[in-house]
């Protein structure tokens, strides 16, 4: 187990480099949430002493303590103005703290209000979720409902940490019974047993830092590691089997200097005349890799896909022999087609046809509902076209994960919805395709986000029941 | 084609694909893909350039995503008028090395028609909201990049990559969209005009690990170096035309480097022997205090300092 006072000199200029690893953190109301965010970042020393001397004066000030004494570590986590007057959590805050291993960013999702436009947003781009549950209540209706959104948005790794271990005695048969109930959600919604997603549970004391950072003495019955040791060894999101799909490119820009050249480069020695005609397709990689000499198709939408050969990958001088997501890079193709902002580069003969039919499941996150007939902006990578809502499929009831009939969906429903798109796109679905199977809903009139759409596959097409909500 | 395999080609940036980037790849990778959005999806942004380490940072972020062309956007620098003087020079000598506009909106021009007063306590950071503003709506910049950081403060944990701002720049913690995978939704009406933080997820530790990495330069103040201090609310002062010492404090010559760079007036030292880039990441790694709490007399004013610009339209 490591610390950060350990990245102090050492890890810096020797050995690897840390990798980034994104997580996010869900619970109920009063479920020491905010005391386990407290707990992770007091004891990785991600809080410098001013903050810390802060939180012990308003610990203080407010009497906090008792027998123990000590500080409020879910006050290390307290935002705003306005949420320290009313005694609530707004909005999804992030966090920064680093072992030597791998640097951490954490989406702090607050639990009692729009739990499910916060734990959408945060599990969105995260590699891991934390699930809290209290050992006292065990599995409720919001732990379902975590779940079930997890199991919907394909986070690869849910961990529920089980806290407040230490007020049930550290007994082993009530964490072993929680377990059981979490075992049996997760196969109910095919969590952790579908090749796509893993659930791991830990007990832990948020309070005392049982099993949070270092294991525990406390409960010598569990043999897994602390939570900190599971989030610095899992797999990200970008290196599991899964990632290693076909390339996918949607370009952002063309970059196309002209005469323009960056001054710096050229006083750094840039030949002039050969990069005259420059010209590159600039993006992020959002899946797979690609190297110089790969086929690819460029797919326009209304077009037949045109295929070609990768001649170069440049990125800030550098010429790259190959490059994978998530890398910024610009890429040159061996045919000067005409090649646009929301055109998308992809491994040639992967891509199915791009169609104007669009069949999703929404995360409505607008107080705005949905209805049918509505006409809707659709975001999916780098091109947004106008939509037709045709119809709502019904609606997802999170605790029984039971579909039932609805026609309109409002703020924090999960549905099934059919649009019609002004311009086909090339959608993949979403279960296998974390990004090109993403996309937003957005409100012409006001440019609001209205949902995150996940893509499906048409009826009729093959379609994993699993997915089928 | 491959006539682009040029011998200028420096480091190859970790291009292996059997390992996973390095924190600072990724960070990068993400940072280039938000400005790259903006200049795609925007009429005219631009970037606020203070020549503080993090603006610098994301100066040289744009030169890579658009190389081998230009930084597509201007520079818009708030000129409080107790900048330091070096740090001035810095700015004009990096517009002019990579040819850029550079837009200036003065503090002391709007002191000088009346249209803001000089603070009791003599700082300006406060009063940059309006030249800043006025700024952005002269000159219809519709996306503003920053260099704001998540972990500066508590109020900027809360902010979107992309934020929208209204008819007066205000910032509503309360109404932002929700910001899903890596799909960002500029879209703004008539009047409104969006912040955009792409090194919204770095530590200042990564900004120094990737000035050392990058090679990039900053004005010198950010190395230790000699000067003339007096202590004031607990931070080292400089002595200059706009920091005068009272009476009661005294002045000595320390060795010093500054964290932040601001208005001369609120921005303070720290004590330091870190003379190189290296040192300084040592240091920051080390370091017990956040870069706010140590140097910024601005954010002492009250828990909710950040918080209160923010809503007023502030960086």
């Amino acid at each position: 187990m490591s610390t950060i006072s350990e990245i102090s000199t050492g890890s810096l200029t020797e050995g690897l480099p840390t990798t980034l690893f994104r997580f996010a953190t869900a619970g109920s109301v009063d479920d020491g949430k905010s005391t386990l965010v407290g707990r992770l970042l007091h004891d990785s020393k991600a809080i410098l002493a001013d903050t810390l001397d802060a939180v012990a004066r308003t610990s203080a000030d407010r009497g906090f303590g008792g027998e123990k004494g000590g500080i409020d570590l879910a006050l290390l986590t307290d935002g705003l103005r306005a949420e320290r007057e009313q005694g609530i959590t707004i909005d999804v805050a992030y966090r920064y703290f680093a072992t030597d291993r791998r640097s951490f960013i954490l989406a702090d999702c607050p639990g009692h209000v729009q739990y499910t436009k916060n734990t959408v947003t945060g599990a969105s781009t995260a590699d891991a979720v934390v699930v809290l549950i209290d050992a006292r209540k065990g599995v409720l209706e919001q732990t379902r409902r975590h779940l079930s959104v997890l199991q919907l948005l394909r986070v690869a790794h849910v961990i529920v940490a089980v806290n407040k271990i230490d007020l049930v005695d550290f007994s082993e048969s009530v964490f072993r019974e929680i377990e059981a109930d979490v075992q049996q959600v997760g196969r109910e919604l095919g969590l952790g047993s579908d090749g796509i997603t893993d659930l791991l549970v830990v007990p832990v004391s948020a309070l005392d830092g049982d099993n949070v950072v270092d294991r525990s003495q406390r409960t010598p019955w569990y043999t897994g590691p602390a939570l900190l040791e599971v989030l610095e060894t899992l797999p990200a999101a970008d290196e599991l089997e899964s990632h290693l799909e076909s390339f996918r490119f949607p370009v952002q820009l063309v970059i196309r200097p002209q005469g323009a050249l960056a001054p710096d480069a050229v006083a750094a020695g840039l030949d002039v005349e050969a990069y005259r005609d420059y010209r590159a397709y600039a993006g992020q990689i959002t899946e797979g890799s690609v190297k110089v000499g790969d086929k690819v198709s460029v797919l326009t939408p209304g077009q037949d896909p045109r295929t070609t050969t990768v001649v170069g990958i440049d990125f800030a001088g550098a010429s790259l022999e190959e490059a994978a997501a998530p890398q910024s890079v610009a890429i040159r193709l061996a045919e000067e087609f005409d090649v646009a902002r929301g055109d998308t580069i992809a491994a040639a003969g992967t891509v199915r046809e791009a169609s104007a039919d669009l069949y999703a499941s929404l995360c409505w996150l607008s107080p705005k509902p949905l209805r049918e007939g509505q006409k809707v902006l659709v975001k999916h990578g780098t091109r947004t076209v106008q939509a037709l809502v045709r119809n709502v499929g019904g609606k997802l009831d999170l605790a029984s994960f039971k579909q039932e009939p609805a026609s309109t969906l409002e703020l924090n429903d999960i549905g099934n919805a059919q649009l019609r798109l002004a311009a086909p796109l090339p959608l993949e679905n979403y279960l296998h395709h974390r990004r090109t199977g993403a996309f937003l809903v957005i409100d012409p009139l006001d440019g609001n986000t209205l949902a995150a759409g996940l893509v499906k596959d048409h009826p009729g097409d093959h379609e994993d029941e699993r997915y089928s909500i | 084609m491959s006539t682009y395999l040029t011998e200028e080609t420096t480091q190859v940036t970790d291009a292996a694909v059997s390992t996973r980037l390095s924190s600072l790849d990724t960070l990068e990778s993400e940072a280039i893909h938000i400005i790259r959005e903006v200049v795609a999806e925007f009429e005219k942004p631009a970037l606020l350039f203070s020549g503080g380490k993090d603006s610098v940072v994301m100066l040289h972020l744009a030169t890579k995503a658009f190389w081998p062309g230009k930084v597509p956007f201007p520079v818009l620098h708030v000129d409080t008028g107790h900048n330091f003087p070096e740090v001035i020079d810095f700015r004009d000598r990096t517009v002019e090395r990579l040819g850029l506009k550079l837009v200036v909106g003065s503090v002391q021009e709007f002191i000088d028609r009346g249209e803001l007063a000089e603070r009791a306590d003599g700082t300006r950071n406060p009063l940059q909201t309006v030249p800043l503003l006025d700024a952005i709506q002269q000159n219809k910049f519709d996306a503003v990049f920053g260099g704001g950081r998540r972990d500066e403060d508590k109020a900027r944990a809360k902010e979107r990559i992309l934020s929208l701002r209204d008819e007066f720049g205000q910032w509503d913690p309360r109404n932002q969209r929700p910001e899903l995978w890596n799909l960002y939704n500029g879209r703004h009406t008539v009047g409104q005009h969006v912040r955009a933080f792409p090194i919204s997820n770095w530590t200042e530790l990564d900004i120094w690990r990737y000035i050392e990495r990058e090679n990039i330069e900053l004005p010198g103040l950010y190395y230790a170096h000699e000067r003339e201090v007096f202590a004031r609310d607990g931070m080292w002062r400089a002595v200059g035309e706009v920091s005068q010492p009272l009476p009661h404090e005294d002045v000595i010559t320390k060795t010093v480097r500054y964290r932040t760079v601001g208005d001369m007036s609120c921005t303070g030292a720290v004590e330091s022997d870190a003379y190189t880039v290296a040192d300084v990441v040592v240091e920051v790694a080390a370091s017990t205090l956040t870069e706010r709490g140590a140097t910024r007399a601005d954010d002492r004013i009250s828990e909710a300092a950040m918080e209160d610009r923010k809503k007023d339209g502030y960086f």
